[in-house]
C-alpha cells in the first residue's frame, strides 16, 4: 500500500503531479491511498517519496477529464482525491468513458462537479460585504462558509466585479483579498472577523420586504432554491419568518379592501382630458389617424400596426398590392420588404418614377402563422378583403387616381367585387365605375417564389410588359 | 407634502414594482470592471442573490422611479384612481442605492420602470438619465434592464437600448379588447410598435456575416415582455397565441406570464381572488415546449380541454397522454425530436442519451441514472432489458402519473 500526502485539499496542480507520477509508476489505484495535511499514515503504508518524477507526458486523457477533475477537486468529500486517480487510471484503458452518462463512476464525478458548481454559484449569490473605514477609504468584508472548497476558484469573479473595491473574503479554511491590484490568499478566519452590521443593511432589508408579494406565498420553493443553511449570514433571512406569519392577513385584507373613492388627484385629471370629437375623415392623414383604431376583421389583434397607403395625395396612379408583410408589418410602411424591392427595380427598368404613385394595399393588417422564430405569411380570405375595402375605397376617393395597378389576384378581387384570374385578366386596362382605369397583373412575391432561374426571366418580362403597358397609359394620361 | 425618507420611498417604490414578473439578468454581453476601475460585472449568466418567501428570486433592484401615474389601468396598484401611497424618486437617489446595493453583494443590477408623469417622453428621458448616469458617471458594468414607455420617442428608446442590457415593452393582456377594455390610455398597436422598433435596433445591432465594422451595440440581452394572466377571460390558447406570435415577429427573448395578483385598493371589475398560480406554472411550461422542444400551440392546447391547459399533469404529460399511440419510444434508436417528446427527458437527459447510446446498449437503470428520475419515463419508452408491455394503453395510467392532489402554499 503507497500513502500519497497533499499539501492543499484543493490544488489540482499538486494532485496532478502525483498522479503522473505515480501512472508512470504503473501504481494501480487500489494500491493507494490519498491523505492531505496533517492526517496520519496508516501502519502498512509506504510514502510516496520513491516515485519517479516525470517531465514529459504520460499517457493521454480527453480534455474533458481536465476540466472535470478541476472542479471535483474542490468537492469536500475525502475521497475525491481516489476517485479521479481510478477515472484517470480506466481513462488509459478506454478514453469515451466520460461520453457515456450511464457509467457509474462517470455519472459520481458528474454529480460531485456539479455540487461543486453549486457552491461556487451559491458563493457569488450569497457573499455579503460589510464596509470598514480602511485610511479615509472603506474596505468591504464578507464572512462566508462554504460547503466545499471554492474560495480560490470563485475569488477571480470577484475581483471581475469589484475591480474599484478594496475587499476581502473569510471563510473558515482560508481568505482572500483584493487591493484593486492583486489578488491575494491567506488563512481561514472566523464570524468575528467580519463587522456585525452595515449601514445599508437596514435599506435591502425594506427591500426585501416590500418587494415580496404575500398572495403568492411559496415558502418550498424558496427555501429549495435558497437552503435554510445559507440564513444566518444573509442580513434580510432575519424578516422571512414575519413575512411568512403575516402573508395570510395582507392577502385577505387586500382581498377584503374594495376599492374607494378615487383621489381629487384623479378627478381633476379626468377633467382636463378633452373628450375626443369624431371629425370627418377628409384628408389622407385623417385617414391614417382613423385606421389605427380598426376592427374591421380580426388581423388587428397579431399584427403589429396597421399599413396605410403612401405618396403624394394627388397621384394619378395608385398600386395596390395584397397586404403587408413581415417588413412592412414592423415598418408600419408599404413595400419595403423583399417583394417592395422587386417592384422597385422592376418599375425602374420600365422609366416609371416610384415618387409619383400612390403605393397601397388590398388589405391594411400582416396576416401570418407563428412558425418557431418566423412568421409565415398567409393570404388574406374574401371576408378580410371585403371588411379592408372600406379603406382602399376611401383612398380612391381621397386621391382620385386615373389609373390603378391591381399587383396580384387579391388585389383584383378587391378592386373588381370579385374573385378573378389573374392571368386572364392581366395586360389589358379594364374601366372602372368611376371612370379610372385599371391595369391587373402578377405580385412580385410571385417572381420571388419561382424556383428555376428561366421560369422566373419567362415570368418577370410578363411583368415588365405589363408595367410597360401602365408607362404608357400614365404617360397617355399627362398629355 | 411631508418629505418622505430615502427609506419610506423605497418601501413605497419596491413594493409598486413587485408586480412584474421579470427578473432575469442573464443573457447579456460579456463584461466586468477590470479595466476600468469601476464596478460591475455581466458573465452570461445571471445570479439570483436573495430569494423572497413568494419564492421568486432576487436578483434585480427592482424599482419604480416614480409610482404617481397619468394613465388609469384598472389591474394596476398604480393607476391614477387608486389610493395607494405615493413616492418619486430623484434621479440621483435610484442610482445612489443601486451603487450601495451592489458593492455589497445584494443585486445583480437595476430594473427601472415608472409609472408615466407630464408625458411618455419626459418619463422615458428620467428612466434613461439613470442608466446613464450609472454608466457614464460610475462606470458601473453591472445589469441594467429598462420598460420602455410604449409612445416614447424613438430617439429616447435608441438611447435607451445603448445604456441598458435589456429592455421590455408589457402586452399587459393577452387580447387587444381586454386591454382596451381595463387600460382605456393603453393602445395595443402603440404597444406592439415599440416592440417592432425594438426589434429593428436589434436586428441593426447584429454583426453582418462578412463585415469587420462592429455595429452600434443596443440592448445586448434583447427584449422581454410581460402578460397578465387570469385578469380578463382569455383562455390558454389565446394567452399561448399571442405569446407565440410576439417571439415569432418581434424575437423576444422571454414572455413573462404574470398570475393577476390581488392588489389593494383594487377595481371591481377584476377578480379578486387568490392568483391562479398552477395556470402561470403551466404556461410556462408550456412557453418552455414550444421554445425548445418543437411542439406548436396547437398541439400543446390539444393536450387540454376547451382552449386551457390540464392543470392537473404538465404539459408535456398531457400531450403524451392523449398521443399514446406514438409510444412506446426506443431510447436505443429513436431520433431526437421523438426522445424529445418523451415526459420526464429533458434537452440535457436527452444529449446525454444520445451520445452514450453510441458506446453501449441503455438498460433502463442508465436511463434512470442519466434522467434522475424513471417514473414519468417509464410508461413511455423501451430500453434494451424494458418494454413497458400494455401500460401504455392502461386506462389508469393517467392516474398513477398524477400526483396526489395537495394544498398549495401552506404554512
Amino acid at each position: 500500500m503507497l500513502s500519497v500526502r497533499l499539501e492543499s485539499p484543493n490544488d489540482f496542480a499538486e494532485w496532478r503531479d502525483k498522479a503522473r507520477r505515480l501512472l508512470a509508476a504503473g501504481v494501480a489505484p487500489a494500491n493507494v491511498v490519498w491523505r492531505y495535511g496533517a492526517e496520519d499514515n496508516g501502519l502498512f503504508e509506504a510514502g510516496d517519496d520513491m516515485l519517479p518524477t516525470v517531465a514529459g507526458a504520460i499517457g493521454s486523457v480527453p480534455r474533458d477529464f481536465l476540466t472535470l477533475a478541476q472542479t471535483v477537486i474542490q468537492h469536500s468529500d475525502p475521497e475525491r482525491f481516489a476517485r479521479l486517480y481510478t477515472m484517470l487510471w480506466r481513462l488509459q484503458q478506454d478514453s469515451r468513458i466520460l461520453m457515456n452518462a450511464a457509467d457509474s463512476a462517470n455519472s459520481l464525478l458528474t454529480n460531485m462537479a456539479s455540487a461543486v458548481r453549486r457552491d461556487a454559484h451559491k458563493m457569488k449569490a450569497f457573499v455579503r460585504f460589510r464596509t470598514v473605514p480602511l485610511a479615509g477609504e472603506e474596505r468591504y468584508v464578507a464572512w462566508l462558509e462554504p460547503d466545499h472548497y471554492v474560495l480560490e476558484a470563485t475569488a477571480p469573479f470577484f475581483a471581475r466585479r469589484f475591480a474599484g473595491m478594496n475587499w476581502a473574503i473569510v471563510t473558515p479554511y482560508a481568505s482572500t483579498f483584493w487591493d484593486m491590484e492583486n489578488l491575494s490568499f491567506g488563512p481561514g478566519g472566523s464570524k468575528k472577523d467580519v463587522p456585525a452590521h452595515d449601514a445599508v443593511e437596514d435599506d435591502w432589508t425594506t427591500y426585501y420586504a416590500a418587494i415580496f408579494n404575500p398572495a403568492r406565498l411559496k415558502v418550498s420553493m424558496m427555501k429549495s432554491e435558497m437552503p435554510v443553511k445559507y440564513w444566518r449570514n444573509l442580513p434580510e433571512a432575519a424578516q422571512i419568518a414575519p413575512l411568512i406569519r403575516n402573508a395570510r392577513a395582507m392577502e385577505a385584507e387586500m382581498i377584503a379592501r374594495a376599492s374607494t373613492q378615487p383621489p381629487a388627484r384623479h378627478l381633476r385629471q379626468k377633467a382636463r382630458e378633452i373628450s375626443a370629437v369624431d371629425e370627418l375623415i377628409q384628408s389622407i392623414p385623417d385617414a391614417r389617424a382613423a385606421i389605427e383604431s380598426c376592427r374591421r376583421c380580426p388581423l388587428y389583434e397579431h399584427a403589429t400596426q396597421p399599413v396605410f397607403g403612401e405618396g403624394p395625395p394627388d397621384a394619378k396612379v395608385m398600386v395596390v398590392g395584397e397586404q403587408p408583410g413581415d417588413q412592412e408589418d414592423l415598418a408600419g410602411r408599404p413595400f419595403v420588404g423583399p417583394a417592395g424591392q422587386v417592384f422597385d427595380e422592376a418599375i425602374a427598368e420600365v422609366g416609371i418614377d416610384r415618387k409619383k404613385l400612390y403605393v397601397t394595399n388590398a388589405v391594411k393588417h400582416f396576416k401570418f402563422v407563428p412558425r418557431g422564430k418566423r412568421r409565415i405569411h398567409q393570404k388574406p380570405d374574401s371576408g378580410e378583403i371585403s371588411a379592408c375595402r372600406h379603406w382602399l375605397d376611401m383612398e380612391r376617393q381621397l386621391t382620385r387616381p386615373r389609373l390603378i395597378v391591381a399587383l396580384g389576384a387579391s388585389a383584383a378581387q378587391s378592386l373588381l367585387g370579385k374573385a378573378v384570374c389573374v392571368a386572364k385578366v392581366r395586360g389589358e386596362p379594364i374601366p372602372l365605375d368611376d371612370g379610372a382605369i385599371l391595369v391587373v397583373t402578377n405580385h412580385p412575391s410571385y417572381l420571388l417564389r419561382i424556383p428555376d432561374a428561366e421560369g422566373r426571366a419567362v415570368e418577370r418580362a410578363k411583368f415588365l410588359a405589363d408595367l410597360q403597358l401602365v408607362e404608357r397609359l400614365m404617360a397617355q394620361s399627362e398629355n | 407634502m411631508a418629505t418622505l425618507t430615502l427609506n419610506r420611498k423605497l418601501a413605497v417604490l419596491a413594493d409598486a414594482a413587485k408586480y412584474d414578473a421579470s427578473c432575469a439578468s442573464s443573457g447579456s454581453e460579456k463584461r466586468n470592471s477590470a479595466g476600468t476601475k469601476g464596478i460591475g460585472s455581466t458573465e452570461g449568466s445571471g445570479i439570483c442573490h436573495s430569494y423572497a418567501p413568494d419564492g421568486r428570486c432576487i436578483s434585480l433592484l427592482k424599482l419604480l422611479l416614480t409610482n404617481f401615474c397619468i394613465y388609469d389601468c384598472a389591474y394596476c396598484i398604480n393607476r391614477s384612481s387608486s389610493n395607494v401611497a405615493r413616492a418619486r424618486f430623484s434621479v440621483e437617489e435610484v442610482v445612489q442605492l443601486t451603487l450601495d446595493f451592489y458593492k455589497r453583494n445584494y443585486i445583480e443590477g437595476l430594473f427601472l420602470s415608472s409609472g408615466i408623469i407630464r408625458s411618455p417622453d419626459y418619463t422615458m428621458e428620467q428612466m434613461v438619465r439613470v442608466a446613464r448616469t450609472l454608466r457614464e458617471d460610475h462606470l458601473f458594468a453591472g445589469y441594467i434592464h429598462l420598460k420602455v414607455i410604449p409612445n416614447a420617442a424613438p430617439e429616447l428608446l435608441a438611447e435607451a437600448g445603448l445604456w441598458a442590457d435589456r429592455l421590455s415593452t408589457n402586452i399587459e393582456l393577452p387580447t387587444d379588447s381586454a386591454l382596451e377594455n381595463l387600460a382605456p390610455e393603453k393602445r395595443p398597436a402603440e404597444i406592439r410598435t415599440a416592440m417592432a422598433r425594438l426589434r429593428g435596433k436589434l436586428d441593426e445591432a447584429k454583426p453582418e456575416k462578412k463585415t469587420r465594422s462592429k455595429p452600434q451595440k443596443f440592448a445586448p440581452a434583447g427584449q422581454s415582455t410581460q402578460m397578465i394572466i387570469g385578469a380578463d377571460k382569455a383562455n390558454d390558447d389565446a394567452i399561448l397565441t399571442r405569446a407565440a406570435g410576439l417571439y415569432s415577429g418581434y424575437r423576444l427573448k422571454r414572455v413573462y406570464y404574470s398570475a393577476f395578483s390581488p392588489i389593494p385598493d383594487a377595481s371591481s371589475r377584476l377578480p379578486l381572488a387568490p392568483p391562479p398560480l398552477m395556470r402561470e406554472h403551466r404556461l410556462y411550461q408550456a412557453d418552455w415546449l414550444i421554445r425548445f422542444y418543437g411542439f406548436d400551440v396547437p398541439e400543446i392546447v390539444a393536450g387540454g380541454e376547451g382552449g386551457n391547459l390540464d392543470l392537473a399533469v404538465d404539459p408535456k404529460l398531457a400531450w403524451a397522454l392523449k398521443e399514446r399511440a406514438r409510444f412506446p419510444v426506443d431510447v436505443n434508436f429513436a431520433d431526437r425530436e421523438m426522445l424529445l417528446r418523451v415526459p420526464g427527458l429533458g434537452v440535457r437527459s436527452v444529449d446525454r442519451i444520445i451520445s452514450s447510446r453510441r458506446l453501449t446498449r441503455l438498460r433502463l437503470s442508465d436511463v434512470a441514472r442519466i434522467a434522475g428520475s424513471i417514473d414519468k419515463v417509464r410508461p413511455f419508452i423501451t430500453a434494451s432489458d424494458w418494454s413497458p408491455g400494455g401500460q401504455i394503453d392502461d386506462v389508469k395510467l393517467r392516474q398513477r402519473l398524477t400526483p396526489p392532489p395537495q394544498q398549495m402554499s401552506l404554512f
